[in-house]
């Protein structure tokens, strides 16, 4: 990909974009293919997944047969590279010595960033989640509704290619017609679920993910994403052309080098680059929003992470994408005289109610999977089905001890074996070893099943981030200071997961591999779920909200922010699907006010 | 420590991070009172944040193997033990498990596998039981393990193979014997002869995805 060095940069832009992931990806693939001139800043190195994806290794090709390390937490062929939970001389730091008021911050450096791993699940909020706060009394409500948002999961939905079916649960909104891509059938695991769990009221449906189950239509897609726009039209059909169609193999967390999944460097950022209209600089870490007298942003200023010089890029919009708690840094570090608690913080919001998402997880054993025929369910390298929150009634009822849902992911099933194959099963086998031991291993093989809980968490007040007053990273900016508490309701809630898990199991013939734990002991840690939201929260005035409806700062009009900072709630559904649709409907907003001459 | 050194800081967070699920309270709580002396360094010496994933590694090509080749030959001989031929696949060390076995003991990592586990204790527990198997060999046969007749083998694996019946004084070397048979476990059944083995049929291309076969629809009472 055609990605330039800082000397090669343009005097000035008409928008430079923080990031490359799925915010930044989309905010510059709108914008370039409406004629913006965009420069994009990554943090990390230039990545392309075509070249660098561990497509068929297994695992006996990679150190300590692929296991998870500290160097990499997710498994060896783990997309991430140069980033993770840790990395040397970026530090951030925790106001807690208790675990569980700790923050884990996951940052990929690197082109694309976290939308390289990401699972890919793309699920819409609905119309309660905009409005939590009118529902039942906790949060806030966000300044849109559900109708403000729909057009732009439709039009990401078939940017990025979307599979699944509508099945017209409350809260979980179809979409429109023609827009999502066949489901693939469901494994065996799946629809033993899906028979079972009926049984206990549990509705285990085809889930949705960005991965091409068929190719896109190339055809008819573009024009209706880029009316009027031939040279849009032209270039995303032949970006679309040049996707493959999933080939049913692989773990979609490795990456796609045949692009069948979405990451931002398969499918934005290609059309993006063959407008013409999109530089990329990388191993440009920003460190501050430039501003002139009169408050209004004029550039940014970066450090070239290669070799530690400083770069002043200048555009006339700037719009921060490098992930919600980096925005927050960044406009925590834009300090001036007229913005001595950063630029856009004069509310004070600026860290404030960062939210991540909840979860709690339990596995379990079938024997009715044991020693099933042979065949193969790699399918879409990620799961096929899932279960929706489906007890809205009953919360309403006042018959749940917590509010606000939670969606359930789960998995097991013949999946290409790891370092943990035929690990831990004593207690089936009595200790076996020898030839008794390869045969229990070929029984139990593909009769684990493990169930996650993916829930809403409540923003609060003791969860927020701010500058560290003595900790700097290795270019000598200041690094964010995270504070994190749970609270009752997302306690309580992992414990009623683990019921539903339990229950699942049994209605389906298994066992738990334990009883129940207590909230506090199975809860994932704050940000381990990488749904990383707020912090820069959206609403309807300066004084409630760093940002409005569109991510435009209410303090500087030409500054946006398109990650997930602008989030006032955090749904069950997970937030990349609707960061890219909220990216795209604030890229048109910054194209009319740019046309308009307002900003 | 100095609190503004950056990559102290970062070390101290990762280890922080190491023991986030941990049950050993012991060492939360030396963390907590800023007893530095008993962290172990950042991972240093492993392969980084940005290896290379295409490439076909070797153990031993990215940090140096401890095995001595007196623990070698016993770890070769408990593969064969826990994972011999039979007429669907050859034995554990016929493909290498004894080279993977080694590279994981030799790990520069604190852990390894999952972030709750204490690498540097579960490598004693693999070191201390490769010493004991050939101690108790000795003791009860007169020779190294590897060099026992395969009745002897067994008969001292059949004291330390299930933890949960094992008698008190073979506890610790059935603990051992436990995590030995995960590792040969992984090791074996990630080589292209343990999938085919294990009756793993993926990781190839295929032109559509067709679900579970009739066969399997029927045995689950889907069909």
């Amino acid at each position: 990909m055609p990605i330039i060095t800082a000397s090669k940069t343009q005097p000035s832009y008409d928008v430079i974009v923080v990031g490359s992931g799925a915010a930044g990806g989309q905010t510059a693939y709108t914008l370039t293919m409406e004629g913006a001139k965009v420069l994009m800043l990554e943090a990390g190195r230039s990545y392309d997944p075509v070249r660098e994806t561990p497509m068929f290794n297994t695992p006996d090709q990679a150190p300590l047969r692929g296991s998870n390390t500290p160097d990499k937490y997710f498994g060896y062929y783990d997309s991430t590279v140069s980033g993770g939970w840790d990395i040397p001389g970026e530090p951030y730091t925790s106001a807690s010595n208790e675990i569980e008021k700790q923050f884990w911050w996951w940052r990929a450096r690197m082109l694309g960033g976290r939308s390289n791993h990401w699972g890919r699940i793309s699920l819409r909020n609905g119309n309660y989640d905009f409005k939590p706060k009118s529902r039942d009394g906790l949060g806030f409500d966000w300044p849109l509704n559900y109708e403000d948002v729909a057009p732009y999961y439709d039009k990401v939905e078939m940017l990025i290619g979307v599979y699944g079916t509508n099945e017209g649960l409350e809260n979980t909104p179809n979409s429109s017609p023609g827009v999502l891509l066949p489901a693939p059938k469901l494994r065996a695991n799946e629809l033993l679920a899906q028979k079972h769990a009926k049984k206990i009221g549990v509705p285990v449906i085809p889930i949705h993910r960005a991965v091409l189950s068929t190719k896109q239509d190339a055809d008819n897609v573009p024009q209706k994403l880029h009316p009027k726009n031939a040279k849009a039209q032209r270039i995303l059909a032949q970006a679309m052309r040049e996707r493959s169609a999933c080939f049913w193999a692989t773990d979609c967390g490795r990456g796609c080098s045949i692009k069948a999944n979405y990451q931002s460097t398969t499918v934005h950022l290609p059309p993006a680059l063959a407008t013409g209209n999109l530089d990329i600089v990388t191993n440009a870490m920003v460190r501050e929003v430039s501003l002139d007298d009169n408050g209004k942003a004029t550039g940014v200023i970066c450090i070239d992470k290669t070799t530690g010089t400083l770069h002043h890029f200048k555009a006339r919009v700037i719009v921060l994408a490098p992930s919600s708690a980096e925005s927050v840094r960044i406009l925590l570090n834009s300090k001036s005289a007229r913005f001595p608690q950063g630029v856009a913080n004069s509310s004070g919001l600026v860290g404030k109610y960062i939210m991540d998402t909840v979860g709690g997880g339990l596995g379990g054993q079938v024997p009715l999977l044991e020693s099933l025929p042979l065949h193969n369910e790699d399918g879409a390298g990620g799961s096929h089905a899932y279960v929706p929150w489906w007890l809205y009634q009953e919360q309403k009822a006042g018959k749940l001890d917590f509010p606000r849902g939670y969606h359930i992911e789960f998995g097991g099933g013949r999946m290409m074996p790891n370092s943990n194959t035929a690990t831990n099963i004593d207690r089936f086998t009595q200790g076996s070893y020898g030839k008794e031991f390869k045969a229990d291993a070929r029984r139990y093989y593909g009769s684990m099943v493990g169930f996650a809980g993916r829930g809403e968490m409540i923003p609060n007040d003791d969860s927020f981030c701010e500058l560290d007053p003595t900790v700097k990273d290795k270019w000598g900016t200041p690094v964010l200071k995270f504070h994190w508490k749970w609270s009752d309701y997302e306690l309580k809630q992992v414990e009623h997961m683990q019921r539903t898990f339990t229950a699942i199991l049994e209605s389906m013939g298994g066992k738990a591999s334990r009883p129940v734990a207590p909230g506090i002991k199975n809860i994932e840690p704050g940000g381990k779920i990488i749904h990383e939201v707020g912090g820069t929260i959206m609403g309807t005035t300066a004084r409630n909200s760093v940002t409005n409806q569109w991510g435009q700062t209410w303090d500087v009009k030409n500054l946006f922010i398109t990650d997930g900072g602008p989030f006032v709630s955090n749904a069950d559904k997970n937030p990349t699907l609707t960061i890219m649709a909220l990216a795209w409907r604030a890229s048109d907003y910054i194209l009319g006010e740019l046309s308009r001459g307002n900003i | 420590m100095n609190p503004t050194d950056p990559i102290a800081i970062d070390r101290r967070m990762a280890i922080k991070w190491l023991f986030a699920a941990a049950s050993s309270l012991t060492l939360m709580d030396k963390l907590h009172a800023g007893d530095e002396a008993p962290l172990p360094q950042f991972e240093a010496g492993g392969y980084g944040l940005d290896s290379n994933l295409l490439k076909t590694y070797k153990p031993g090509e990215v940090w140096p193997l401890i095995l001595t080749p007196t623990q070698r030959r016993a770890t070769i001989a408990l593969c064969d033990i826990i994972i011999p031929a039979d007429n669907h696949s050859p034995s554990a060390s016929s493909v290498g498990v004894q080279d993977f076995i080694n590279e994981w003991v030799s790990a520069p990592y604190s852990w390894v596998g999952s972030p709750n586990s204490n690498h540097a204790e579960a490598k004693d527990v693999i070191l201390y039981g490769l010493d004991w198997i050939d101690s108790e060999s000795k003791r009860r046969f007169g020779a190294s393990f590897a060099d026992l007749i395969s009745s002897q083998q067994h008969a001292i694996c059949d004291d330390i193979c299930y933890t949960a019946t094992a008698k008190p004084e073979f506890k610790k070397a059935a603990t051992f014997f436990s995590k030995f048979r995960n590792l040969t476990a992984g090791g074996f059944y990630t080589t292209p002869v343990g999938m085919k083995d294990i009756g793993y049929v993926g990781n190839i291309p295929l032109a559509s995805f067709d679900g579970p076969p009739p066969e399997v629809l029927k045995k689950l009472g889907l069909a």
